[in-house]
């Protein structure tokens, strides 16, 4: 009796596991991608990607130079802390065209003074109040995705 | 000096001065006591709990400054930048806190709303306090003389080795709300 039931049960195994139809269910099951492959590689969307170790940005470096002729100028150093708000520009302490000779920084733009419909007034315009929504900080980072674009002859 | 000295003692000596010497030994150890628990009342107002109790919303944005997490994990508390550390100038700033009393009784930042009204006051006050004294509660703890300029950024350098060594300037003509939310900056120099 013992033996034929530990055969049995044995064998069930053996054929279950052993079935194709059986496992391809279980993966049709465990893959809830449906076999889209993201940045992430081919892996299931519920599993959890390991953190990559935060980037630093370097306190100070080099000016970056532009890809094209209308890109806002980077920003080479950190802002950590900077306060732009209402109240405060932290930017624009150095960067005014008031305070950038002090400072020795360079001076933001006189497009900034222009508003939407092309006038010119005597302080930054709204629209250009917020420094970050356009200059970024840049840390030494792999780009995610190939990119093949080219600068313009006069820029490269 | 000397002659002075024997003179004393023979004073203290003398029979009708034998209570006198007791009076002194009792001001001493008294003194001693009072010195004590003196200290530690001073001590209990310099942790942050005490500043938190009529300025909880200040103890919430200084979190997110360089004053409460860097990377070497040195903390500057409220007292380390707004009590002195020279004893005089401590207990100077002490009774001028006891017009904070007035003004908490009075419910002057009672409010987040009174609070942003009076911030621009408040902040100006401090920066002419630090203007007064050379920022010595940051010097305190930042020493020019020990700023290692090949360590520093060039942005640090370039005003760290003009404005600042000459001494034209001082740490809070540029750092203005290193730890705390800028009020209005509207007219305020340099903004
Ligand atoms: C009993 C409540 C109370 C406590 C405790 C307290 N403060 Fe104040 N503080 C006030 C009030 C009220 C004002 C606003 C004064 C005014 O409106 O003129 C103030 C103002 C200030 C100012 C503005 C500068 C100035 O000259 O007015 C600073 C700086 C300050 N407090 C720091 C501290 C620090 C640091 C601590 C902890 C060691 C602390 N306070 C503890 C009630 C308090
Ligand atoms: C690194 C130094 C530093 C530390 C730490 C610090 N403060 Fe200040 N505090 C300043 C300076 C500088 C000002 C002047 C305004 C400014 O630049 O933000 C100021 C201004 C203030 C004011 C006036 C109102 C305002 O917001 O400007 C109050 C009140 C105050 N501090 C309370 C505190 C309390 C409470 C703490 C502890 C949680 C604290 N400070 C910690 C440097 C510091
Ligand atoms: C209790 C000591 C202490 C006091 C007082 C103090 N600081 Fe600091 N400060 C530090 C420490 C610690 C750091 C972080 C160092 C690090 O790890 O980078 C720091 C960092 C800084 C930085 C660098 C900010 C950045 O983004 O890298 C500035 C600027 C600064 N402090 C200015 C001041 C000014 C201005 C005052 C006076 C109002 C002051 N400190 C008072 C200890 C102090
Ligand atoms: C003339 C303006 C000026 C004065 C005065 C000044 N600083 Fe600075 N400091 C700067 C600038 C600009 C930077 C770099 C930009 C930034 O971090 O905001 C800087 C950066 C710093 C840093 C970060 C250094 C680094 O590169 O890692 C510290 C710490 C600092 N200052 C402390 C002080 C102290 C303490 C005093 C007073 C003894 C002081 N500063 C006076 C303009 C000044």
């Amino acid at each position: 009796m013992k033996k034929l039931l530990t055969a049995i049960i044995t064998a069930g195994i053996v054929a279950l596991s052993a079935s194709p139809v059986w496992s391809a269910d279980a993966d049709d099951y465990m893959t809830n991608s449906g076999g889209v492959e993201s940045l992430r590689g081919q892996v299931e969307i519920s599993t959890i990607n390991k953190s990559e170790s935060l980037k630093q940005v370097p306190r100070d470096q080099k000016l970056i130079d532009r890809n094209y002729v209308q890109q806002p100028p980077m920003i080479p150093h950190t802002t950590r802390g900077y306060q732009v708000n209402l109240n405060a520009n932290k930017c624009l302490s150095c960067h005014s065209f008031k305070n950038a000779g002090e400072m020795g920084a360079t001076k933001i733009s006189v497009t900034h003074y222009e508003t939407r419909d092309g006038m010119t007034l005597s302080d930054v315009s709204p629209r250009r109040y917020f420094c970050l929504q356009c200059h970024v900080t840049q840390a030494d980072a792999k780009p995610l995705v190939g990119n093949t674009f080219q600068p313009v002859d006069s820029l490269r | 000096m000397l002659k002075r000295l024997k003179r004393l003692w023979v004073v203290m000596k003398s029979p009708s001065s034998a209570s006198m010497g007791f009076i002194l030994l009792l001001g001493f150890t008294g003194g001693i006591i009072f010195w004590g628990g003196f200290n530690t009342g001073m001590e209990a107002t310099n942790t942050e709990e005490f500043c938190a109790g009529c300025h909880a919303p200040i103890v919430k944005e200084i979190r997110e400054t360089i004053h409460y997490s860097n990377r070497s994990g040195v903390r500057a508390i409220c007292s380390d930048c707004h009590v002195p550390h020279n004893w005089t100038d401590k207990i100077v700033r002490k009774v001028q806190a006891s017009k904070e009393l007035v003004a908490f009784a009075m419910g002057t930042i009672s409010t987040d709303e009174k609070f942003q009204a009076r911030r621009g006051h408040l902040a100006d006050r401090e920066w002419q306090r630090m203007k007064g004294n050379d920022s010595q509660e940051c010097r305190n703890c930042h020493q020019f003389d020990f700023m290692d300029f090949s360590e520093q950024g060039a942005r640090s350098v370039k005003q760290h080795s003009t404005a600042l060594a000459s001494g034209e300037k001082t740490c809070v003509d540029c750092h203005k709300g290193i730890a705390h939310q800028l009020p209005n900056m509207e007219g305020i120099e340099g903004w």
